[in-house]
């Protein structure tokens, strides 16, 4: 079980980040994965965050309560999610885009210029593709395989060398980030901890 | 009632993620629906959208109408040019549509209608989620009469109750509402849409006899009258008024005492056929927590601390909302100590459970008044309450 949040602004692609996360977990990698995101009058530019909740058996509870997995591209969706996120949790920041906190004690940050990288490959759209193959390295939670097998249908057909492309950049940039640091694992909850956050909205 | 195999067009086979809202078109496509009029409203638009997209690949007719009374209207006219067909919508659409719905029941026509529900009144909340329109369903148009209402808990239901819901239509020649949430509809899982072959449905009961001799509302043994097509050569009257076996209008009582009663009894006296309900550890339970759609799925959180803390919980889920589960709410109240019912509304269906129960176990209500789901902790506090 694990659960995971999506965040930045309308206009990244942090939805998109969510499904075709969800979608190469469910179709590609096995398990069962719940996509839900924040809906409202948002406009492009202002907050916004889709959730995966991820298990070996049918997702009953469809919202996720404490994110082990964080990953923000816009400082306001940050500022805003990260004091939910497990005490031990992975946080991951667009590092140009996020001026973190000094990190909690046992929160293991994981930070790439996804953006500046899409810059480089030509278009800034596809940052969150970059972010999702560098996710993709360093949370180990998802397979590289069952990710490009999810991008068809969910990335316009013309760019789907270019989302490829960008997926790899962020991947590769993921391994020589986990070369230097520890490999990240998801950990799992305690109890007391779980009890104490519920009443949490 | 006689099945078919599916048209293979229609039908989108293998494993998709998609959320609620596609899965419903999708269901309606599978299912052979080939006419779909309707005007676009938030939280439902997704569904309108993939039919317009996907039904003229099928041989169907997508019209975006003037509003939702035309909806209806246009739909009736349709089942009458031989289609099967739906619409989708949310509460202030619901309510416009109420009028010709009424019509639709007294014309006896199979038409399918999904609300994907959100907070009101009025236009109240156009993106978040309720459960307010429950008993809108059932009460929303004048007169009496009776209609089928189903509650998908996931985007897999919402494809398979979609399919379900026409089915049923076609077997009592009635207007059958997929009653969905936001939650349901905007959620994203995995929806396995199987081969066609798989996908059986109910055929419309088609007329086969002499030109001259059709009545539109003889009733059939099984107490359904048959159909046709307009434009087949039959010559047929039907209207909103009270008719007879011809379709012709007869306003008086004793025509109202035959029409009014087949309208209601060819639901109620098959409801042990149409009722579909999910029950989980009912045996030997102290409190039954009943609930559908999406607040099903955060009652669980509820039910697990729960049983926990050592209360035997059972958990009932009404896949089928109307008609209601009667005879099972009556035969749990003999035996349990309370019932708990948590729903996106300020009390509707826990109107039902009390009334079934009849004061033999008291029925707690965990009301929400729409925007968001239950904090799972508040249907705990209230199963712990109910078990004192």
């Amino acid at each position: 079980m694990a659960e995971i949040r999506f965040s930045g602004f309308g206009g990244q692609g942090i939805i998109r980040c969510g499904l075709i996360t969800g979608k190469a977990l469910s179709l590609y990698d096995n398990k069962h994965a719940t996509m839900t995101q924040s809906f409202g009058p948002e406009a492009r530019g202002s907050a916004c965050s889709s959730q995966l909740v991820v298990s070996k058996d049918r997702v009953l509870y469809p919202y996720i309560t404490i994110p082990e997995i964080l990953v923000s591209m816009s400082q306001e969706a940050y500022d805003k999610y990260e004091p939910d996120l497990l005490e031990n949790g992975i946080l991951i920041i667009d590092t140009d885009l996020v001026k973190p906190k000094p990190v909690r004690e046992k929160i293991q940050m994981f930070a790439i210029p996804s953006t500046r990288f899409a810059e480089e490959l030509g278009n800034r759209i596809i940052a969150n593709l970059v972010m999702l193959g560098f996710f993709t390295a360093v949370t180990k939670i998802v397979s590289p395989e069952a990710m490009k097998k999810a991008l068809p249908g969910m990335v316009p057909g013309r760019f789907l060398d270019l989302n490829i492309k960008a997926f790899d950049r962020g991947y590769d940039y993921g391994g020589e980030v986990l070369k230097t640091a520890k490999p990240a694992k998801t950990k799992k909850k305690t109890a007391a901890k779980k009890k104490t956050t519920k009443s949490k909205k | 009632m006689k099945k078919v195999k599916v048209d293979p067009k229609g039908v989108l086979t293998g494993s998709h993620y998609i959320d609620g809202d596609y899965a419903i078109a999708e269901g309606g496509l599978a299912a052979g629906c080939r006419f779909f009029a309707g005007y676009p409203i938030t939280p439902s638009t997704e569904t309108a959208e993939r039919f317009s997209e996907r039904i003229p690949h099928v041989g169907g007719v997508f019209i975006q109408m003037e509003d939702e009374l035309g909806s209806i209207a246009a739909m009736i006219g349709a089942v009458w040019g031989g289609k099967k067909t739906m619409t989708v919508t949310s509460g202030p659409g619901f309510s416009l549509m109420m009028e010709n719905i009424g019509l639709a029941c007294m014309m006896e026509i199979p038409l399918v209608i999904a609300n994907v529900q959100r907070g009101g009144p009025s236009t109240g909340l156009p993106t978040l989620t309720g459960q307010q329109d429950m008993m809108q369903a059932k009460w929303g148009s004048h007169g009496d009469y009776e209609i089928i209402a189903l509650s998908p808990d996931s985007p897999q239901e919402c494809f398979d109750l979609t399919i379900e819901a026409f089915n049923l239509s076609e077997t009592y020649r009635v207007p059958v509402f997929v009653m969905t949430d936001e939650c349901v509809g905007h959620m994203h899982e995995k929806v396995v849409i199987p081969p066609a072959e798989e996908i059986e449905v109910v055929e419309r009961k088609w007329y086969e006899g002499p030109k001259d001799k059709y009545l539109p509302y003889k009733l059939d043994k099984d107490g359904i009258p048959f159909m046709v097509k307009a434009g087949d050569g039959y010559r047929f009257h039907t209207t909103g008024l009270t008719r007879d076996e011809r379709g012709y209008p007869v306003i008086n009582a004793e025509c109202q005492s035959v029409v009014v009663p087949h309208l209601v009894d060819k639901i109620i006296n098959n409801a042990d056929k149409i009722i579909m309900l999910e029950e989980d550890e009912i045996d030997g339970a102290e409190i039954v927590v009943i609930s559908y759609g999406i607040t099903s799925r955060v009652a669980i959180r509820a039910v697990q601390q729960a049983r926990k803390a050592g209360i035997k919980v059972g958990t009932l889920r009404l896949k089928t909302v109307w008609p209601f589960p009667e005879k099972r709410i009556k035969q749990l109240a003999r035996k349990i100590k309370a019932f708990v019912v948590p729903e996106i509304n300020y009390g509707q269906i826990v109107l039902e459970v009390e009334r079934c129960a009849a004061g033999k176990a008291p029925a707690f209500h965990v009301p929400h008044c729409g925007g968001w789901v239950h904090d799972p902790n508040d249907i705990l506090k209230v199963i712990k309450e109910a078990a004192k």
